[in-house]
């Protein structure tokens, strides 16, 4: 969170520095007044055995050491109010991208319901200048339990919850690649529920969004495996733009080979993993909710050789 | 027995009814959040009908159990007998009644439990309350069958006022139960 | 040698050692207060050591990244059962304890006002504790951990409904805990009417030590909040067995309501806990300061408002939820304010050493620790109260080493100090203070390698509850370092096991008041008979033995 590049982390940055300042010095002052009257007032072998003199209290003091907190109190909340109300009131400006992101046990659905991309674990955003700000706005909901969105560097984390809808918004400044996770436990797997933002110049991203919009690659070589996939259990839970299958309950794989990683970060997006993956999820991730697809050898080498296909 | 100041059993009582009605307090503030929230029916309007009588019961009894309270402690060890039978009488209607509506809820409507966030929230707070009505006339009972055997003595006082402080505070979440689902709710 | 009562029949010593049956007999069906609190302590401290070893696994685990030692659900289930059981079975059994043993004594009463209700009180704590730790057998067993529930310690709605928890482990959480919930607002009210009813001649509230006073404080909060936990729970129970929808998102209902019930319970639920840290060095400091409490009205008054105002904060552990920017603001505004009234006690307590001549032995050692380790963590609560920078920062390590320092390097340190404080009360000997000192420096300096480095991982960015995580976040040194500090506290508590074992044979011999303190529990032996007192002290003042140690000088005119 020190390290932000987007607008509600840069200023979540700020009223951190704020508060750190006052808690240091209170902590510095409060810290130094222990550790001298630990040191200044022990007891002493020349020490006379009397008790010391009885102080009951001094209603003076002991109301000035209130109030002064009180009045940090009072600084500290106002300045606080303002930083809560910018953040969270910011209004939708008509350039923004819309970007809906649905919680699941153990991974993220991504659409970009005005752009018609669905895809998943990857979020991509354009940069946005001050200049021609194009911020994304972020709906957050979830299909079964609560989850939480939070990428340290560009925002605050918002929680994923079912049968409520959270909003957030990001506006980050500098391309790059920003590694988040779900911040809300959320069963067996929460530990590997990675989220990866990648941050692209205003074309780069104008290219991706076509690449994704694009249906799905048909090269003649994999339609064996295409054909397998379509036969098997594989369109109940996932969708391949462009061929018949349109499950819902999984990734969409259109173009699954455009991600880094499968499973959430559970590995590489390499051709033995995907392989080991399809085979028995549970080796990668245990406990992943896809099945064991139990092929034989030949059908996962066919069906693997499909699925690199879908750049 | 009574070589200890009253002063303990109220406060423990009162400590009882404390944390008690702050338990009962959940469950309003889950029936009232979840009003008109349901997504499907039995609605509250289309199956709720204003239990009068037992109501009416239920209010009387407090009257009657505080005239037993007072009776027992003034010495009169029978008629404080025959006003706590009256309670307990009276408690009992309370509990026909109640379960006269689930009846008829549950096998006219067919709302249960599981059938909506209605159900979800009117029987385990109308339930709630009616076991606490069954455990204070357990108590009551108690009293009156401890009075008509003669062990009950005007030196029991302070308890059989207890129970009857107990029983009051019964009465009171009902009158708040009544609002909120028979009146806000409906 | 006491004061008051020189001629004190020493009460368990008969000629003829008894059968242990007997004697464990007399233990079992005893309604005794000070022998429960006995019993609540070390069933406390029983289950401090179980929960610590949870907690030494997990950070094995998570010393480095990519480790297996234990699979991903036996981790869940060990944050479960090390936050549940450090909450629910450490935590308010030493402060009830140490209550129920205290309150009468300090207060010149014979007993709680209801000995039977007290038994009763710790039995069903002593169950419940039991029903959660066979879950661990229940089921498949041991390596696995069987059936131990695996939502976490606050068990998040709608996770731990049917649908995604399925099979026993919620239900032994839910209602192992519900169980533990009855007993302690049993002896709530127990305490409660004791401290109204059945103090000593002249003892007013007013000069009630603040021990007690806190005590009183914390009972009438759990009057108040533990039900709402506990209907909570029967919703929860409701919802699993009945098919009820209370918290069924599936069917309308809210996961957020869950939240809401539980940190109502939750938040003022840490404060029951540290309060009475509070009360122990509020009795701890001015004795081995010699000098009298600074400014004993403000911090009774401090410390029931810090039990008023805790009712009104529990949602700044939902910045996270969406509730909205007012709501984001007023609970921000009512965290912040508590900070107050909890602060300005550090102000007292430095008022009391101030002048004074301090006595560095070990309770006094634990509770300048505590000094320094509390001001840490009330500062990195007021952080947290600033809601945009909790919105980086909760669900994080952050939060954990802050809470961690509350817990245990406030409330564990000042239970320390009160063990080697009142020791010699409970059981007439004294606690080594060679190996005090020992256990004192291994624990504060673990403790700090351990918490104090915590709060990097969480600035860094690592969330709670992961079972592991990867090589290139940047997170692998700081975890290292804190997972250092684990055998270093678990070797000071392991010296400590020993002292308490070594000293209750070979222990030198207490006598009555070997502190030179000034409450009422000192005017009697130690141990005290079990009617504890002979001769009822008459209180003319807070320190009613400093009175009697100085009758030139007695507190009365001066309060």
């Amino acid at each position: 969170m020190f390290a932000p590049v987007s607008t509600p982390a840069f200023a979540i940055r700020e009223i951190a520095f704020f508060v750190l300042g006052i808690t240091g010095v209170i902590f510095l002052i409060v810290g130094g007044m222990i550790l001298y009257t630990i040191v200044r007032f022990r007891r002493r072998a020349a020490d006379r055995p009397s008790e010391p003199p009885q102080v009951y209290g001094s209603m003076r003091i002991e109301l000035a050491w209130t109030v002064v907190p009180f009045l940090i109190v009072t600084v500290l909340f106002l300045v606080t109010a303002r930083y809560i109300w910018g953040i969270e009131n910011r209004s939708q400006p008509p350039s923004a991208l819309e970007v809906t992101i649905v919680g699941n046990q153990w991974w993220w659905e991504i659409r970009y319901p005005k752009l018609g991309v669905v895809t998943a674990n990857e979020l991509h955003v354009p940069v946005s200048d001050p200049g021609s700000p194009m911020p994304t706005f972020v709906t957050l909901e979830s299909v079964d339990v609560i989850h939480s969105f939070w990428v340290p560097q560009l925002a605050g984390k918002m929680d994923v919850i079912p049968n409520k809808t959270n909003r957030t918004w990001i506006e980050p400044r500098t391309p790059g690649t920003y590694v988040g996770q779900c911040a809300e436990y959320c069963g067996l797997q929460h530990g590997l529920m990675l989220l990866v933002v990648v941050v692209h110049p205003r074309d780069e991203f104008e290219r991706w969004v076509a690449a994704q919009q694009a249906p799905a690659r048909d090269e003649p070589a994999a339609r064996a495996g295409r054909d397998l996939f379509a036969s098997l259990a594989c369109i109940n839970c996932h969708t391949v733009r462009g061929t018949t299958a349109n499950g819902v309950f999984g990734p969409d794989l259109t173009h699954l080979m455009s991600r880094w990683t499968i499973g959430a970060g559970a590995a590489r997006n390499t051709h033995e993993n995907l392989q080991a993956w399809v085979n028995d999820p549970g080796t990668l991730k245990h406990g992943a909710l896809m099945p064991a697809m139990k092929l034989s050898r030949r059908e996962l080498d066919t069906l693997t050789a499909y699925l690199v296909t879908l750049k | 027995m009574s070589e200890h100041s009253p002063l303990r059993g109220r406060i423990g009582i009162a400590s009882l009814i404390v944390a008690e009605t702050s338990l009962f307090g959940v469950f309003v503030v889950a029936y009232l959040f979840y009003i008109g929230k349901s997504l499907n029916g039995p609605y509250p309007k289309d199956v709720l009908d204003l239990p009068v009588l037992a109501t009416i019961c239920l209010l009387s009894s407090s009257i009657s159990v505080a005239l037993g309270a007072r009776a027992l402690r003034s010495g009169d060890v029978r008629r404080s007998g025959l006003w706590l039978l009256v309670t307990v009488l009276l408690g009992g209607i309370f509990l026909a009644a109640t379960a006269r509506e689930w009846y008829g809820l549950i096998y006219k409507h067919g709302l249960t439990i599981g059938s909506n966030l209605f159900g979800t929230t009117y029987y385990p707070l109308v339930g709630l309350h009616a076991s606490h009505v069954i455990i204070g006339l357990s108590m009551l009972s108690l009293c009156c069958l401890l009075a008509w055997s003669g062990a009950l003595r005007p030196v029991h006082g302070e308890r059989v006022e207890m129970v009857s402080w107990y029983w009051h505070f019964v009465d009171a979440v009902w009158v708040v139960v009544f609002t909120v689902v028979y009146v806000v709710g409906r | 040698m006491s004061v008051l009562s020189p001629t004190a029949a020493r009460p368990e010593e008969a000629d003829v050692p008894r059968a242990l049956f007997e004697q464990l007999h007399d233990w079992v069906v005893t309604v005794d207060h000070k022998r429960l609190g006995i019993m609540y302590v070390v069933v406390a401290l029983l289950f401090f050591v179980i929960a610590g070893a949870e907690a030494a696994v997990m950070r094995l685990q998570l010393a480095w990244p990519g480790l297996h030692i234990v699979p991903p659900q036996t981790f869940n289930r060990l944050f479960t059962m090390h936050g549940t059981t450090m909450v629910f079975l450490m935590g308010i059994p030493m402060v009830f304890g140490f209550g129920n043993y205290l309150v009468p004594l300090m207060i010149g009463a014979r007993d709680l006002a209801f000995p039977r209700l007290n038994a009763f009180g710790f039995w069903i704590l002593a169950f419940g504790g039991l029903l959660l730790h066979f879950s661990v057998i229940g089921g498949d067993g041991l390596y696995g951990t069987g059936s131990a529930p695996a939502v976490g310690w606050f068990a998040y709605a709608p996770l731990t409904g049917r649908a995604f928890t399925p099979g026993n482990a919620t239900d032994y959480w839910n209602l192992a805990i519900f169980i533990t919930g009855i007993g302690t607002i049993a002896t709530a009210v127990n305490l409660v009417t004791t401290t109204l009813t059945m103090r000593g001649p002249g003892m007013t509230l007013g000069r009630m030590p603040v021990f007690v006073w806190i005590m009183l404080t914390i009972s009438a909060m759990t009057l108040l909040i533990l039900p709402p936990l506990s209907a909570a729970q029967i919703m929860l129970m409701l919802d699993r067995f009945l098919g009820a929808h209370f918290f069924d998102t599936q069917a309308g209902g809210s996961a957020v309501m869950w939240q809401h019930f539980f940190w109502f319970f939750g938040h003022p639920e840490v404060y029951i806990l540290m309060l009475p840290g509070f009360g122990f060095v509020s009795e701890i400091i001015p004795v081995f300061s010699r000098k009298v409490l600074f400014g004993y009205p403000m911090i009774v008054a401090a410390s029931v408002s810090i039990g008023l105002v805790s009712l009104s904060v529990w949602a700044h552990h939902m910045f996270v939820v969406g509730m909205g920017a007012p709501l984001n603001a007023f609970f921000a505004l009512s965290t912040m304010l508590i900070a107050v009234p909890t602060g300005i006690k550090i102000f007292n307590w430095l008022g009391t050493m101030y002048g004074g001549k301090l006595d560095f032995r070990t309770p006094m050692l634990f509770c300048c620790a505590f000094l320094l380790q509390f001001l840490c963590a009330g500062l990195t609560g007021v952080m947290l109260s600033v809601a945009p920078f909790n919105w980086q920062l909760s669900d994080s390590y952050f939060v954990v080493a802050h809470f961690h320092f509350v817990l245990v390097g406030s409330l564990v340190f000042t239970v320390f100090a009160a063990i080697y404080y009142w020791f010699p009360k409970v059981t007439g000997r004294m606690l080594s203070e060679r190996l005090g000192r020992w256990h004192f420096w291994l624990f504060v300096i673990g403790f700090n390698v351990t918490f104090v480095t915590m709060h990097v991982q969480g600035i860094l960015g690592m969330p709670r509850r992961i079972y592991t995580y990867q090589a290139d976040r940047g997170w692998e040194i700081w975890n290292l370092v804190t997972t250092l500090g684990v055998p270093i506290q678990a070797l000071a508590v392991l010296i400590f096991v020993v002292n308490i074992i070594v000293s209750l044979r070979h222990g030198t011999r207490a006598g009555d008041d070997p502190w030179n303190a000034w409450t009422l529990e000192w005017a009697t032996t130690s141990p005290p008979p079990p009617y504890n007192f002979e001769i009822v002290p008459v209180t003319t003042s807070r320190r009613p033995l400093w009175d009697l140690k100085n009758p030139d000088d007695p507190d009365g005119p001066h309060e």
